[in-house]
């Protein structure tokens, strides 16, 4: 189920600009990896070409490899469309499709792809709504629009919707940003019960969260201001958060930088 | 309590608290009744030529529309100087006219947009949607001239009720273009990318999300061009004369409508004329504010819910 993903030398454009410079790292499956560092550093940017949603941004393309479980997705055969059904993501700001009803969101990765068995959809939606800790909560108004839920249930719908296509990998861009303490602590219990099938990676700028929910975490810097962001480190939270390799690490995490 | 609320009081301002504010300035209330005024005073001069219209249409050619005669009876045999008759032939070419148009326009006008927002980069995209600014401002009687130079002149047909639709077409497509664009472009890009991450195609998510997401206000905007063609009259005087029969068929002969019915009888100055021009333009007034409440119905049915 779960998949492993490994980075190499990966540099990304926007254009004739380079955003990111030479990452490399690995991404164990069903672990949860956690990316770090200031706005602007390029950590959701390295997120978004791990499902090749970069390149959905005029101008966005890379160079290196990004391959899951030794299948470059990056190869001139690999159609994006079908990384995105293996790799999920979820957004920063909850999106609910405004046009349908929590049934309908958490279907429709399945039905926009031509799934049309009801019995099949009601079993899926249920699957992922016990999921996504939110089953409970919206039982009895499934036909009710998604967008009428408050923002955490909202965000935790679209976790329900993006593992209804059942993926191997889950990308998550920094999803507690706009949520409330309460809100952010049933996402993080959720994120650790879904490391148990898939492979999580979440971009954070909370670092207790990231302390809290990683096994790994990976810190992200720019060069200098105008430069390229790059990876300054990655290895197990454990000692990202207790004993870094390298300063830069310890003052950003100590508060001390910036 | 009691160290609590000693503290409270010396951190109490001694003075009152409106010294500190610069008190309430007598000039800012001044601009705000100037303002004040002034916007309302826009408001009703702006609402004078609305209510004017409205009156006189309905004072002069109101009682022409409460006779059943006016819903059901052409002005087949009914010369300028009689009474009777009614406009049911120029309300149903008006209907047909401006359905055909819209048959045509709206898919053109609604593809168009699609590229120009969702697939359009680079130098075709600009040249096309400089080309809809330019025709969004060609005049109507313009349009009206090409097509007959192109009609007539150079293909040799007769003026038929089809080529009154093309030109009107001409004049509708960037006005859908233009509304189903600024509606597209209000689609929150988050939600393109929540489909394309669910592994969704562009086409699709452009069908099942986008499309749907925006389709009210793609409505209105369809509905509002359609309005305007209704009411459009320089083509029609070129292409489509006036006729005072009922006429259904595109492809032959005249189709009266009531822009050109109001045209015919404005220039007879006798009075069954005068009462028709009043009795058609409260007509077409009233098609066009059908089509409007038609246009909120249809809105509600919308699929975004909140």
């Amino acid at each position: 189920m779960a998949k492993r993903i490994d980075v190499k030398d990966l540099d990304i454009y926007y254009g004739d600009f380079k955003a990111v410079e030479g990452v490399s790292l690995t991404v164990e499956p069903r672990s949860v990896t956690a990316f770090i560092g200031p706005s602007g550093c390029g950590k959701s940017t390295v997120l978004r070409t791990l499902n090749r949603m970069h390149e959905v941004i005029p101008g966005g393309r890379v160079d290196g490899t990004v391959a899951l479980d030794d299948q470059d997705l990056y190869a001139p055969s690999m159609d994006p469309v079908a990384v995105r059904r293996t790799v999920g993501m979820v957004f920063q700001r909850p999106n609910p499709f405004p046009t349908m009803s929590i049934r309908d969101n958490v279907a429709a990765g399945l039905k926009l792809n031509g799934v049309k068995n009801k019995k099949q959809l009601d079993e899926v939606v249920e699957k992922s709504l016990k999921g996504a800790n939110l089953w409970n909560e919206v039982k009895d108004r499934l036909d009710k629009p998604g967008a009428g839920l408050s923002g955490g249930q909202q965000q935790r719908l679209c976790i329900a919707r993006a593992i209804a296509v059942d993926p191997q990998v889950l990308l998550m861009d920094e999803p507690c940003s706009a949520l409330d303490p309460i809100s952010t602590l049933a996402i993080e219990d959720l994120i650790n019960e879904l490391k148990s099938k898939y492979t999580v990676v979440i971009v954070t700028h909370n670092m207790q969260q990231a302390a809290r929910v990683s096994d790994q975490t990976a810190f992200f810097n720019l060069k200098a201001t105008g430069q390229p962001g790059r990876l300054v480190e990655v290895d197990d939270t454990q000692k990202i958060f207790s004993n870094p390799t390298e300063k830069a690490t310890e003052d950003y995490i100590s508060g001390r930088f910036g | 309590m009691s160290t609590l609320s000693t503290l409270d009081e010396s951190a109490l301002p001694t003075t009152a608290p409106s010294d500190d504010f610069g008190g309430k300035s007598s000039a800012r209330a001044v601009k705000d009744q100037v303002a004040r005024v002034v916007m309302w005073a826009a408001f009703l001069v702006a609402l004078i030529p609305l209510v004017w219209i409205l009156g006189s249409a309905v004072f002069k050619g109101g009682q022409m529309l409460l006779d059943l005669t006016w819903w059901t009876h052409s002005q087949n045999g009914i010369t300028s100087r009689r009474e009777g008759g009614g406009a049911v032939h120029a309300i149903q070419g008006t209907l047909i006219q401006a359905g055909v148009t819209a048959l045509i326009s709206v898919p053109i006008g609604v593809l168009t947009a699609i590229y120009l927002v969702e697939y359009g980069r680079g130098r075709l995209a600009k040249t096309v949607s400089f080309m809809v600014d330019i025709l969004t401002g060609i005049p109507s009687i313009v349009a009206a001239l090409f097509v007959y130079a192109v009609w007539v002149t150079t293909f040799g047909f007769q003026r038929l009720p089809i080529a009154v639709c093309l030109a009107l077409t001409m004049l509708m497509i960037p006005t859908v273009v233009r509304s189903t664009e600024e509606m597209l472009k209000l689609v929150p890009n988050e939600l393109r990318e929540a489909s394309y991450a669910l592994g969704v195609p562009k086409w699709k998510t452009i069908m099942k999300i986008v499309i749907p997401t925006s389709f009210s206000g793609i409505v209105t905007g369809v509905l509002l061009g359609l309005a305007r063609v209704m009411g459009e009259t320089a083509p029609l005087i070129i292409l489509g004369p006036y006729t005072a029969v009922i006429a259904t068929n595109l492809f032959d002969g005249l189709m009266p409508t009531l822009p050109t019915m109001i045209f015919q009888s404005y220039g007879e100055s006798v009075q069954p004329s005068v009462d028709r021009v009043w009795g058609a333009s409260l007509t077409l007034i009233l098609l066009v504010f059908l089509l409007n409440i038609a246009g909120r119905f249809i809105s509600r049915f919308s699929k975004v819910r909140n």
